[in-house]
């Protein structure tokens, strides 16, 4: 268990406070997704202090906001890459060739798939099934930002602006 | 049905705002007569036996895959169950094949809003919380501006254009996880907890959200309702065909040359369907198709070709409807490989809380890898068959078909390839899985 204490920042509390108004009352551990969505966005990942905090906002047991943190895919519980690109690797996608566009991605970045770039603007990993099926192959940046009809020149072409709003 | 099909027979249920200009909005949705079902059933307090019955009568069936008469599932609730009474409207789109409900979401989420409340009105319920998947913002982003605006106009809300009745409706978004798409993973979901299915007894009629009496709909469902209530349930009922009333969206992805999201009468031959592709990708012949999402039995072309797409025709040819995720495969396609990605999914996704699931989809797994490394013998097909059916009916909820169906079908209609790959330790097919 991490020592570091943390604090959910006053703006965070409204924020959380907006999800928990639309349970009803006592049901406050009801809005611990979004509060764990809402810190992560803020954090970039979560750390056990900020599940702490998340918990002992909503008044609720650590334990079920942490088993919460763990059983949902988008928690994510170390750093990734500035750019997550999450490649769908399920049956759809597969069909159309995502196990090549993960390879494209793993060679052009020099990284293998879990893995971040040395200079941590990149990392890489293989998504289950995003709903996109009939723009297969597809993927995303982050946790919201959805490419579709993917194939290699479009791979490279995202990696390119990717990088140059890194560097403006 | 003719193989041809007529173009006015397209996106007229669920999607019908799609050829408008900003199909999304209020104003769009109201030119097309949109809410007017609303106001006169909260206005004139229409019988909510009356509408039921409608709803009965149109045969409409659960669009999330399990096609269970939706009118019966609203008369679940009993007029005498205590309040507050929940709806919940399920938008975890996440069967793999399936990208039906994103697009309500996002060109048509007035329709689901009208559905949903009149679905509250006819089950008395109070409030409606509305579960996106985590992935889906922009889609959560529409639904909270249709929300907003149908408040602004009093549609949404306390005290309904003055009626008294308050529906009260709330938008959430997941974060991450195929088995919250269970009805009652989703109310474990929505109270703050890991999805884990319930036991069922008690269904969610009698001890659903926080305990309460709650009914779970699929997204198209719901947004049916109001066509079905405008056009009259027999206008449904006839769109389809016996026993499936009505549309029904289909996604079909794979090795067809365009992919896409069609709403078509129920009972659409799947030869049609395929025409609307553009039929196969170039130089390739069809070779199998999975009709309703990747839990659903895979189908070879020389059956698929046969049939229509409705509940009856595909149950009967042993497969399903299901969410309507058509994937379609070519003749190159190894069915080894591609029943490893499709169970690899599932082994993914099991939530861990049923032995049989928690532990056999990683043997299927580690058997199907076996044989694409080429360390496999014979005797691990049957052992693929055997862990297969000694789930199938052993867990809490459907998940355990969901992975034991692949691989039973699989297996039963393309066993040679499995032998083919054991013996000479290689595909039987090059593998159409390119870009």
């Amino acid at each position: 268990m991490s020592q570091k204490s943390y604090q959910l920042s006053t703006k965070l509390k409204k924020s959380i406070r907006n999800w928990t108004v639309k349970f009803p009352k006592g049901k406050r551990s009801s809005a611990v997704m979004m509060a764990l969505r809402l810190v992560q966005n803020e954090h970039g990942h979560l750390e056990d202090a900020h599940v702490e905090a998340v918990a002992d906002f909503l008044n609720m047991p650590l334990i079920q906001a942490q088993e919460v943190s763990r059983f949902y895919s988008m928690y994510r519980h170390a750093p990734g890459g500035q750019f997550q690109l999450k490649v769908c690797n399920s049956v759809s996608c597969y069909l159309r060739g995502s196990e090549q566009l993960l390879n494209h991605f793993a060679d052009k970045l020099d990284i293998k798939v879990n893995e971040m770039t040395e200079d941590g603007v990149f990392s890489l990993q293989e998504t289950e099934c995003l709903g996109a099926c009939c723009s297969a192959p597809c993927m995303l940046v982050g946790d919201d930002d959805y490419q579709m009809n993917m194939d290699l020149e479009k791979a490279d072409q995202l990696i390119c602006s990717l990088k140059q709003r890194v560097e403006s | 049905m003719s193989e041809q099909l007529e173009t006015s027979k397209i996106n007229e249920v669920c999607l019908r705002t799609l050829h408008l200009k900003e199909p999304h909005t209020i104003a769009s949705y109201e030119s097309i007569g949109g809410y007017s079902m609303w106001r006169k059933i909260i206005t004139e307090k229409l019988d909510r036996q009356t509408i039921l019955a409608q709803i009965k009568q149109s045969l409409l069936r659960g669009r999330g895959g399990a096609g269970f008469v939706a009118g019966v599932k609203m008369g679940f609730i009993p007029d005498t169950a205590p309040h507050p009474r929940y709806l919940v409207c399920n938008s975890d789109e996440g069967e793999p094949g399936t990208c039906k409900d994103t697009l309500i979401l996002q060109y048509n989420p007035h329709q689901l809003i009208e559905g949903i409340l009149i679905a509250c009105y006819v089950q008395g319920i109070d409030v409606c919380y509305h579960y996106i998947r985590g992935e889906y913002k922009l889609q959560f982003d529409c639904c909270e501006q249709a929300l907003e605006d149908a408040s602004r106009l009093g549609l949404v809300g306390k005290n309904i254009l003055g009626s008294g009745v308050s529906i009260d409706m709330y938008n959430l978004l997941g974060a991450g996880s195929y088995i919250v798409g269970e009805e009652t993973a989703m109310l474990e979901s929505i109270e703050g907890k890991p999805a884990k299915p319930r036991s069922k007894p008690p269904f969610p009629a009698q001890f659903g959200l926080y305990g309460k009496p709650t009914t779970v709909n699929n997204t198209e469902t719901l947004a049916s309702i109001p066509v079905i209530l405008e056009k009259g349930a027999k206008w449904f009922l006839e769109y389809g065909c016996e026993n499936s009333g009505g549309s029904k969206i289909f996604c079909v992805s794979g090795h067809v040359k365009k992919p896409g999201v069609f709403e078509l009468p129920l009972g659409t031959p799947f030869k049609s369907l395929l025409k609307l592709c553009g039929g196969m990708r170039t130089g390739a012949k069809l070779k199998a198709v999975i009709p309703g999402g990747s839990s659903m039995k895979v189908l070879p072309a020389s059956i698929i070709n046969k049939l229509n797409m409705d509940y009856d025709s595909l149950q009967h040819h042993g497969s399903a409807l299901g969410s309507g995720g058509v994937i379609v495969m070519d003749d190159n396609t190894c069915m080894v490989k591609t029943l490893l990605c499709i169970s690899k999914f599932y082994q993914h996704e099991s939530c861990g809380q049923c032995t049989p699931c928690r532990e056999g989809t990683g043997w299927i797994v580690r058997t199907i890898k076996r044989i694409v490394e080429g360390e496999a013998t014979l005797k691990d097909l049957s052992l693929l068959v055997d862990v297969a059916r000694q789930v199938e009916g052993r867990t809490i909820c459907a998940f355990g078909e969901s992975f034991s169906w692949p691989v039973q079908s699989f297996i039963h209609h393309f066993y040679d390839e499995f032998e083919y790959f054991i013996r000479h330790r290689k595909s039987k097919f090059s593998g159409g899985f390119y870009v």
